[in-house]
């Protein structure tokens, strides 16, 4: 089956979208990228076949799984990732770390609606880091890199340091790497279009990109 | 080997050396230009620092608490420059020193109280009223093993004394039965 016919039939492109990295960056963080999907779809409460799957990944995930969940490659690759970009995971947590902490302060994977349940179904089964923008606010292809001096998120006044690393469409960055959103880029009960991305970092396979993206997105256009 | 002919800027050629002994004749040999590779080398050490890191603190768990904290380099993310990657590289090293070092004191207490525990075994008598619980052997559990009289007083004048076993965690019902008793103490329900 092409993937123009898959698309037809599932509503969306399950094909991600390669987004670029600029140059100076890619030369210093080698298998850094960012993939993306746009789905149809309106957010609100979750409907009880995602529930019943936050349930299920709740009983499968345990106290000692977490503790050895920093040894495993993917979790581990963002850890070493967050490192080198200055960034402590005790204290900023890789998203999967921070979903597999909050399953065990919780009791569980609670609930917080769509898109948010799709986004961390995904993530607790892959590993791979994901976050979700309007997609009709963002221009053109998205891409990491550094803010230019006197740059500020979303084109606030409030200026970020300079070469702080970013994710940013064509115009803007529109949120941090691994950091908020921009006022006006995040998902709303507005928003009809989202954005699903990706953030790979080395040691983190295409495979489990694709598999993250398409998880998300399949279970947000199944709501 | 000299080093002669090395293109790739990471050793020191001979015929370079007396101009390097020369500080203003420094920057004409191109050295320090190309900070990248060092970046790089210094971001795959800190990659295999953090593997390390993480198998002794998952090692660690439950039995000692180890050192695994670094303090973030930024605020936000951001290239980081040759000195701060060396920082991070330094502290993730110290790290991983003094929780190895934890790790091999908490195993030589473990050792110690197994050892402990076998003589208690052997003769109660000697270790009268010494409890041992699992974690101090470095048993996963709430288990203890505690010399106690047989018989109460009795057992204490005649020195009939013995290692009793606990029975290991209380279950979840038996503690809601504890609360619920504690509950109905404290006059909040009837």
């Amino acid at each position: 089956m092409s993937a123009g016919a898959a698309s037809q039939r599932m509503g969306w492109d399950p094909a991600p979208r390669q987004g670029w990295v600029a140059p100076h960056i890619a030369s210093e963080f080698p298998g850094l990228g960012v993939a993306w999907i746009e789905v149809d779809a309106r957010p609100g409460k979750s409907p009880e076949p995602v529930r019943q799957r936050l349930r299920d990944l709740s009983d499968r995930t345990y106290g000692s799984q977490a503790i050895r969940l920093r040894e495993r490659p993917i979790p581990w690759a963002y850890r070493v990732f967050f490192r080198q970009i200055g960034l402590d995971p005790d204290r900023t947590r890789t998203p999967i770390e921070q979903l597999t902490l909050d399953r065990l302060h919780d009791g569980g994977f609670i609930s917080k609606g769509l898109p948010a349940d799709a986004l961390n179904i995904a993530i607790v089964e892959t590993g791979v880091a994901l976050r979700a923008f309007d997609a009709d606010s963002v221009l053109g292809s998205l891409c990491i890199r550094d803010s230019a001096p006197g740059e500020g998120l979303g084109g606030e006044a409030a200026e970020m340091a300079q070469g702080t690393l970013t994710i940013a469409d064509e115009i803007k960055p529109i949120g941090l790497l691994f950091g908020p959103t921009a006022e006006g880029y995040g998902v709303t009960r507005a928003s009809r279009r989202i954005a699903v991305a990706a953030i790979q970092v080395k040691g983190v396979p295409q495979i489990a990109v694709e598999e993250a993206l398409w998880m998300a997105g399949a279970t947000l256009e199944a709501a | 080997m000299d080093g002669r002919g090395d293109s790739g800027g990471g050793m020191t050629t001979l015929s370079e050396m007396p101009a390097l002994l020369r500080g203003e004749e420094f920057t004409g040999l191109g050295r320090g230009v190309d900070e990248r590779e060092a970046r790089l080398q210094l971001r795959r050490q800190i990659a295999r620092l953090e593997a390390e890191l993480a198998s002794v603190f998952g090692d660690a768990f439950g039995h000692t608490e180890v050192p695994h904290r670094v303090a973030p380099a930024a605020a936000a993310p951001r290239v980081l420059d040759l000195g701060q990657l060396e920082a991070i590289r330094d502290s993730l090293a110290d790290r991983i020193a003094e929780a190895r070092r934890a790790l091999v004191e908490r195993e030589q207490v473990e050792a110690d109280n197994r050892e402990l525990l076998c003589q208690m075994l052997i003769a109660p008598q000697d270790f009268k009223w010494v409890r041992i619980s699992r974690t101090d052997v470095g048993e996963p559990g709430c288990g203890a093993w505690h010399s106690r009289p047989r018989l109460g007083p009795i057992g204490m004048l005649m020195g009939w004394w013995r290692v009793k076993v606990s029975s290991g965690c209380p279950l979840s019902g038996r503690l809601a039965a504890v609360e619920r008793t504690e509950t109905r103490k404290a006059g909040l329900h009837p």
